[in-house]
């Protein structure tokens, strides 16, 4: 019964805990282990964005920074077993779509968003609005296509227009949410210093709230445009192909990523590598608006 | 009042009541700005009207045949897309078993402090980048890198473990394992980044808690953070498989159009999305109406799905900031 050696001092019985750091304790080499699994995993989830680039550059590159890039850049895409030809439809095409949807999405889109974020933040309409654009958010973008196939195309057939209608879908909800998110960061107090001089809520807007808000806005603006420019599924039959020049927006048009998905499937070798070269230009246009939304994206307030 | 603002522009100030033309621009452009977010309600009622229109016919006809059906057959007029949604659930399923993985590791390597925080904002460009790759150009890479990496692997597994049924066919080409894998590394992104929110949120202390108690770095993340930022990590991961669900191209291009249901890995299968890009262009009117039923299928699924990840994430924001 009693095991308990009745001499010890309280201190001697007390079980010492270790406090130092043992280096091989069961619990720090499982955390030394997934420390490494992380830094494996790290590793392996950039590997695809390298493969992919260093790809782009060795299949691509050696087209488009070669002797004949002038062919490449305005050339018509080759038929069959034809050599050569270029991508020049296709490179007008994609920026007169993504031009179009431009056109109808921004205005639009920053309006609204002056609507949600400084108008009526927190009225039922803005509420449902914000909701119905985070929803829009997650809508297949080929539901897009679907859309303005049932709308535009089963009427008037396969055209520019419907092609940029169809981005233009897709662009809103970005300008929305980006323009909103950068309007409600405009400080209250600004706002209330305005309408304490008597101005309007329009002039507020106009003369505050977008001023302060315009690198964020812009910044949701590029991103919308480089999304758009690689978007491939809503163009698919809305704007169709076509292997010429784009001369009225009411006819079919080519587009990088309808080029790219159609050269794809070929088996020809001459396609496949205008496939790679129309992949690099069109990665290095997304690009392009990428960075210049990042070098807009330092909020100044 | 009128007195006090003309002394005010007597001394050179700017301040005044606007004027009434001032007022009418006042309200005309609010106005604009109320019928434009008005037009996104309007958007998406008339998008889900339009699209549901068109598919009435072949509802009508089809009935829910049309769900459980097999075959898509445009001469004998049969339509089903059960392939299609099986596709549809496990493609996207599998690409988030290692999308999420990968994307939840990524959100914990880049915010507990395993790397200096100038580093970890390289870290996340160079994922932000991988979100701004189009899908054709993943289709491209997919279908001429990936899928030579993965036949010989899949080779070996399907001669030496067969009888899996995961592994119960050849890698042809096209198939569901090369499809997964870029839909994976498309959802990563997303994920990535919901749940980098979601670990930002918890308060430092929490961790300086965890740490206090003497647990190691990673107790205090299975433990501590984990558990803390779970509805942050759901939502990431719902958003994600809602993304997957609707990738059209690059699924187009790698999964083989197949209108097969199969568990194997490595045969080719078809989703709805790319059923939707393969069939529309070449369409006859009976056709275009089974597709904007199946269009329909999509947009319900997704629509549940995505819903669903937005309530999780509503959920997370009020319970870390206490908002409304």
């Amino acid at each position: 019964m009693s095991d308990i050696d009745l001499t010890l001092t309280a201190d001697e019985a007390r079980p010492v805990p270790q406090l130092g750091r043992q280096a091989f304790e069961a619990r720090a080499l499982k955390s030394g282990l997934l420390t490494g699994l992380t830094w494996v995993g790290a590793g392996l989830a950039a590997v695809p964005l390298f493969s992919v680039i260093y790809l782009l550059l060795v299949q691509g590159g050696t087209r488009l920074f070669s002797s004949d890039f002038v062919e490449i850049l305005t050339g018509l895409p080759p038929a069959g077993f034809e050599m050569g030809g270029g991508i020049g439809p296709a490179i007008v095409g994609t920026l007169v779509m993504v031009g179009i949807a431009a056109a109808i999405s921004i205005p639009i889109g920053i309006l609204a968003a002056i609507y949600l974020g400084v108008l009526e933040p927190r009225s039922k309409m803005a509420n449902t609005s914000r909701f119905l654009a985070k929803v829009l958010t997650g809508f297949p973008s080929i539901m897009a296509g679907v859309f303005v196939y049932a709308v535009i195309v089963i009427h008037w057939g396969y055209s520019a227009w419907a092609g940029g209608v169809a981005l233009a879908v897709l662009m809103l909800r970005t300008v929305v949410l980006a323009a909103e998110e950068a309007m409600s960061q405009v400080p209250q107090r600004m706002k209330d210093a305005a309408y304490g001089m008597g101005c309007t809520r329009t002039q507020v807007i106009w003369k505050v709230v977008l001023p302060t808000g315009l690198p964020g806005i812009l910044t949701g603006v590029l991103l919308a445009i480089a999304g758009a420019a690689g978007e491939s599924a809503p163009l698919l039959f809305t704007a169709l192909f076509s292997n010429y020049f784009i001369s009225a927006i009411t006819e079919p048009t080519a587009s990088l990523s309808i080029l790219i998905f159609n050269f794809s499937g070929m088996p020809f070798p001459n396609q496949i590598e205008l496939a790679w070269t129309a992949s690099l230009v069109l990665v290095l246009i997304v690009l392009v608006f990428n960075i210049l939304a990042r070098l807009f994206g330092q909020p100044k307030v | 009042m009128a007195k006090m603002f003309e002394a005010a522009g007597a001394a050179g100030g700017v301040s005044g009541p606007p004027s009434s033309g001032e007022y009418l621009g006042d309200r005309i452009f609010r106005g604009i700005a109320w019928l434009s977010a008005f037009s996104i309600v309007v958007l998406v009622g008339y998008i889900l009207w339009e699209v549901g229109v068109q598919a009435v016919p072949a509802m009508a006809k089809h009935g829910l045949g049309f769900i459980v059906g097999t075959t898509w057959d445009v001469n004998r007029e049969t339509f089903g897309v059960l392939p299609e949604i099986w596709g549809t659930l496990y493609s996207s399923l599998l690409a988030l078993l290692l999308g999420g993985v990968f994307g939840i590791a990524i959100a914990i390597f880049l915010t507990q402090d395993f790397i200096h925080h100038r580093l970890a904002t390289v870290f996340r460009t160079v994922i932000e980048m991988l979100a701004a790759i189009p899908s054709v150009v993943f289709g491209l890479w997919g279908i001429f890198v990936l899928i030579p990496l993965l036949k010989p692997g899949a080779e070996w597994l399907h001669d030496n473990l067969g009888w899996f049924p995961l592994f119960g066919t050849d890698l042809a080409g096209p198939g569901m394992a090369p499809a997964a894998l870029v839909l994976a590394i498309m959802i990563l992104p997303t994920v990535a980044a919901i749940s980098v929110d979601a670990f930002r949120r918890i308060p430092y202390k929490v961790k300086e808690a965890a740490y206090g108690m003497g647990t190691t770095r990673w107790e205090a993340i299975l433990k501590v953070m984990l558990p803390t930022a779970s509805s942050g990590i759901l939502a990431a991961l719902v958003l994600g498989f809602g993304r997957a669900l609707g990738e059209t191209m690059a699924l187009a291009m790698l999964i083989g159009n197949a209108n097969q249901i199969s568990l194997s890995l490595f045969s080719p299968a078809n989703t709805l999305a790319s059923l939707l890009a393969s069939s529309f262009p070449e369409a006859g009117e009976l056709e275009v109406q089974a597709l904007m039923y199946a269009a329909l299928v999509l947009l319900v699924i997704t629509f549940i799905v995505n819903v669903a990840g937005l309530a999780v994430q509503q959920y997370t924001i009020r319970k870390f900031e206490g908002k409304q």
